[in-house]
């Protein structure tokens, strides 16, 4: 259970400049919640945007365990990352808004299609079976996450807490082994982030998901989260359980703060 | 010396495209939407040349004033009947309303009686002047140079440098590109964009206006003079749409790409020359030679 | 109002999704067929030509409307599939062959043309494909052994394995065929993965990437789909006018195809017939009219221009989902008569942001 599935070595990427993710090393376990945190800026997201190498990394490796063993992903071009069984949210939201939500879902399902473009212009019963399959697939997504009320409204005139969920629900649909989450509560009030906390224990124990997180909720990483690596400036800060990591003096520093830093400001009463 | 003579008339052909080419990026600088009617727009300007000349009889420099001014105004007021309603809609649909524009003006120019349906000449001073550089006293093996074209040359460098300065070192050009950006931002920096969109519009009409009076008496004034703004699309692409030198060297490269193989090229080649140095370029540098390539961050 | 009680996924599958649709449609069809009976020939043939520009605009619609991708040259691929079946039937091919060849070579054109698509975006796409039409025009001019120049050329009858098409009803019947096929693979796909990998692309690149969709492939697909498309209705086209010439795929041609599908509604399968359908009534409703205006209006040559404009101007500031947007607009009211309110389909005021970051 406690292979390696993710393993990134000296990873790099400069854009231009400026040098975004500087040396960092990290490996993911299977079926553990793994979160990165750091301040903006930190190259969080940029780290999850090489992994789906929407970024190739100008130096390091990352290694994964893919379905036929253990392969360099950056060698994979950026439309076989669903297939190896990778799927991601967006930090902004990146839906297809003028689909329904069951539409989007659907699209999720595409790495399981297995008609060609004959088989689809005539709807052959093979054709027609595989839809009904994917439908069947997407609604027991719909189910865990409670979509049903908004499955068949255009996702533009959603609210933006229901329109994280329907990324997460997308993702899903991939079938995903490796999931990663860019910021899932951010925009959620306290009872949406209590809901997603549930929903990713589910995810892990359930469905035996990896999920690989980018999160500044500090109550949602020590109550989900297996793992916790911290960054700063595109480099590793400190890596350990959420604990060590939330006691690590650097990270404190760097983007926690401690409650002893508003002493400074308490006026003397008058 | 052939050769020098095909440049030159390259050159000054390059300049026209250029010129239109200009009003598009400037459109496209300032509110970020193409527009298709900057060809007609150029003969609308034409024909307000003919009209102030003919009917009004303004001497030369009142009608090229009067028509600049004229098709200023037009290009604000369009702006604010039919552009401003439908900004914030897909290009797809802004780019099709302005080949509606194009519509029109072309077919209301036709319907005038008398006028619009023949090709006329627009008399200007300088009409079948041409100078001559070099050669002997006889003439012979000299650089012919119309004058035609040299105005077209001379006018386009003026208004290049213009219209640089304005969008490097006034308020109002850097206020025209924020608004071009991120126009929601701009209206919180206290930027009248809709006053800018107009200004814009109007700019660009009026730069249009003097590369119709320009073309004129090469081409002659008629209703389908706007064609040549299609081949003025490939010059700002080639220049890369959002670059203003780009719109000029783009036309330039064009003009003098098919200056060159109309004459030492097959038949054929001439019309095709613009579309066969864009597709080129898009192919080499997706986004021209001054484009900047932006990717969106996710 | 209609309430459909769905307990079957099939249900959603489905192309008529409830019993009205499959009244009315059937009807369509049933009066389509009688139509030969119904009209006359001179209406006859504007029906003809109404399907075969639909058949065009299905594959515009294809491209521009459900992949997103901007072609300013579709005439071109119209010129290339008319003139190769040209060529092919006036050496003899049986008329299925010729169709399947002039496909076959529309496709291969629309996929070479796809290739810039991979690469650029948005208006740059469009000014390629633009230089593309230009390009194959030229072309379809100076190939004089091939395609007879300028001069054009003249087309035989179809024949299909020795039945010989020579009435204007059975061509008729031939467009109403092929255009029925088309329509339903259109639709097949469309509620298939490969339809709704063409909607990924429209709305987000980037997520459509990271679900698995192979970019590259898509586009050169729906490239290919609709310029072969585009060269069946150029085939048809050909047979119905019985000589074509370069002159007749230019950039005009080309912007009347995109007319069509803006003015029919961009995005909506619909849209490509009701734009067809205005397409071809336009120029027969202002020649009607034109006895009605005053001379100087009526007679002068570019009346018709005008009205395209000002027509194509009003849809798009008034009414941007065009005539299958207005219909649904209209079938709304009516199915929650008295409960419409005004503001149901009201347009968000949306501010413009940058193309360039998309």
């Amino acid at each position: 259970m406690n292979e390696t599935l993710l393993s990134a070595k000296d990873l790099s990427v400069r854009f231009g400049g400026v040098l975004a993710v500087n040396k960092v090393s990290f490996d993911v376990k299977q079926g553990e919640v793994f979160t990165l945190i750091g301040p903006n800026g930190a190259g969080k997201t940029t780290v999850f945007n090489l992994i789906s190498r929407i970024y190739t990394p100008t130096s390091g490796t990352i290694d994964y365990a893919g379905p036929q063993g253990m392969l360099k992903l950056t060698d994979q071009p950026p439309q076989n990352v669903a297939s190896l069984g990778i799927a991601r949210t967006f930090q902004n939201i990146e839906l297809f808004e003028h689909a329904s939500v069951l539409h989007n879902l659907l699209i999720g399902r595409h790495t399981h299609r297995s008609t060609n473009l004959w088989q689809d212009l005539f709807f052959t019963s093979k054709a027609r079976e595989t839809e009904l399959k994917s439908r069947e697939k997407a609604e027991e997504v719909i189910e865990l996450l409670d979509l049903q009320h908004y499955r068949d409204s255009l996702v533009a005139g959603l609210p933006y807490g229901v329109r994280k969920v329907v990324e997460m629900a997308r993702a899903l649909c991939t079938e995903p082994k490796l999931l990663l989450l860019d910021e899932p509560s951010s925009g959620l009030n306290v009872e949406e982030t209590e809901d997603m906390a549930f929903w990713i224990q589910d995810i892990k124990n359930d469905l035996g998901i990896t999920v690989l997180m980018v999160e500044h909720d500090m109550t949602l990483v020590s109550k989900v989260s297996d793992r916790v690596l911290a960054m700063n400036q595109g480099e590793v800060l400190a890596m350990g359980t959420p604990r060590e990591v939330q006691t690590d003096p650097g990270v404190v520093e760097a983007y926690l703060g401690s409650v002893d830093d508003v002493s400074s400001l308490r006026r003397e009463a008058a | 010396m052939q050769f020098l003579q095909l440049v030159i008339s390259g050159v000054a052909q390059g300049c026209i495209y250029g010129l239109i080419a200009l009003g598009f990026v400037l459109i496209y600088k300032a509110t970020e939407t193409v527009s298709f009617a900057q060809g007609e727009l150029m003969m609308l300007g034409a024909f307000c040349g003919l009209v102030a000349m003919t009917l009004l009889g303004f001497p030369y420099w009142l009608a090229v004033l009067s028509s600049i001014a004229a098709m200023a105004v037009f290009g604000i007021v369009l702006e604010r009947l039919v552009i401003r309603p439908i900004l914030g809609q897909p290009a797809f649909s802004i780019v099709m309303l302005t080949i509606g524009i194009g519509y029109v003006a072309r077919g209301l120019i036709t319907m005038i009686p008398g006028i619009g349906t023949d090709t006329q000449a627009l008399p200007v001073p300088y009409k079948d002047e041409i100078w001559k550089i070099g050669g002997n006293e006889m003439g012979v093996g000299a650089l012919v140079l119309n004058v035609e074209h040299m105005a077209v040359i001379g006018a386009t460098a003026v208004l290049c440098v213009l219209l640089f300065a304005l969008f490097r070192y006034s308020k109002l050009g850097i206020a025209m590109q924020a608004a071009s950006q991120n126009q929601l931002a701009a209206y919180y920096m206290g930027i009248p964009v809709q006053r800018l969109n107009g200004i814009a519009w109007g700019l660009a009409a009026a730069v249009a206006a003097i590369a119709g009076l320009l073309l004129a008496p090469i081409t002659f004034v008629h209703a389908n003079m706007g064609f040549i703004g299609l081949k003025a699309f490939p010059a700002a692409v080639v220049g890369g749409f959002g670059s203003l030198p780009g719109a000029i060297v783009g036309g330039l490269l064009i003009g003098i790409v098919e200056s060159l193989s109309g004459f030492y090229l097959p038949d054929g080649f001439k019309d095709t020359a613009a579309y066969i140095v864009v597709l080129l370029m898009l192919m080499v540098k997706p986004n021209g030679l001054f484009g900047e390539k932006l990717r969106k961050k996710v | 109002m209609r309430f459909i009680f769905k307990t079957d996924y099939a249900q959603d599958i489905k192309l008529a999704k409830h019993g009205g649709h499959l009244f009315w449609y059937s009807a369509l069809l049933l009066l389509m067929c009688a139509a030969p009976w119904l009209f006359a020939e001179y209406w006859l043939a504007q029906l003809t030509f109404v399907l075969i520009y639909s058949i065009a605009g299905l594959g515009l619609m294809l491209l521009a409307g459900f992949t997103g991708l901007f072609s300013m040259g579709h005439a071109a691929f119209l010129g290339v599939g008319a003139y190769t079946h040209a060529v092919l039937t006036n050496m003899g091919l049986p008329f299925p062959l010729a169709l399947a060849c002039a496909a076959g070579l529309s496709a291969a054109v629309g996929l070479i043309v796809g290739l810039p698509a991979l690469r650029v975006k948005g208006i740059y796409l469009g000014i390629a494909t633009l230089s593309f039409g230009f390009i194959v025009e030229e072309v379809l001019a100076r190939w004089e052994s091939v395609t007879g120049g300028n001069a054009g050329i003249h087309i035989k009858h179809p024949d299909i394995f020795g039945w010989v098409i020579s009435t204007g009803e059975q061509f008729y019947f031939l467009c109403l065929v092929i255009t029925v096929a088309a329509t339903l693979g259109i639709l097949n796909l469309l509620r298939s993965p490969t339809g709704r990998a063409f909607v990924a692309i429209r709305d987000s690149e980037i997520s459509a990437q990271s679900m698995g969709i192979h970019l590259a492939y898509y586009k050169t697909l729906s490239f290919a789909l609709s310029a072969a498309l585009a060269g069946v209705a150029g085939a048809l086209y050909a047979h119905k006018l019985q000589f074509i010439s370069p002159d007749q795929f230019n950039i005009l041609q080309s912007i009347d195809l995109l007319l069509m599908i803006v003015i029919g509604g961009v995005g909506s399968v619909h849209g490509a017939f009701l734009g067809a359908i205005f397409l071809i009534s336009m120029p027969q409703v202002i020649s009607l009219s034109k006895d009605y205006l005053p001379a100087v209006i009526g007679q002068a040559p570019g009346l018709q221009g005008l009205v395209y404009g000002l027509v194509l101007i009003a849809f798009v500031l008034f009414e941007p989902m065009g005539l299958y947007g207005r219909w649904l607009k209209i079938r709304t009211y009516l199915q929650m008569f008295p409960f419409y309110r005004k503001g149901m389909f009201k347009r968000q005021k949306s501010f413009q942001k940058s193309d360039r970051l998309k």
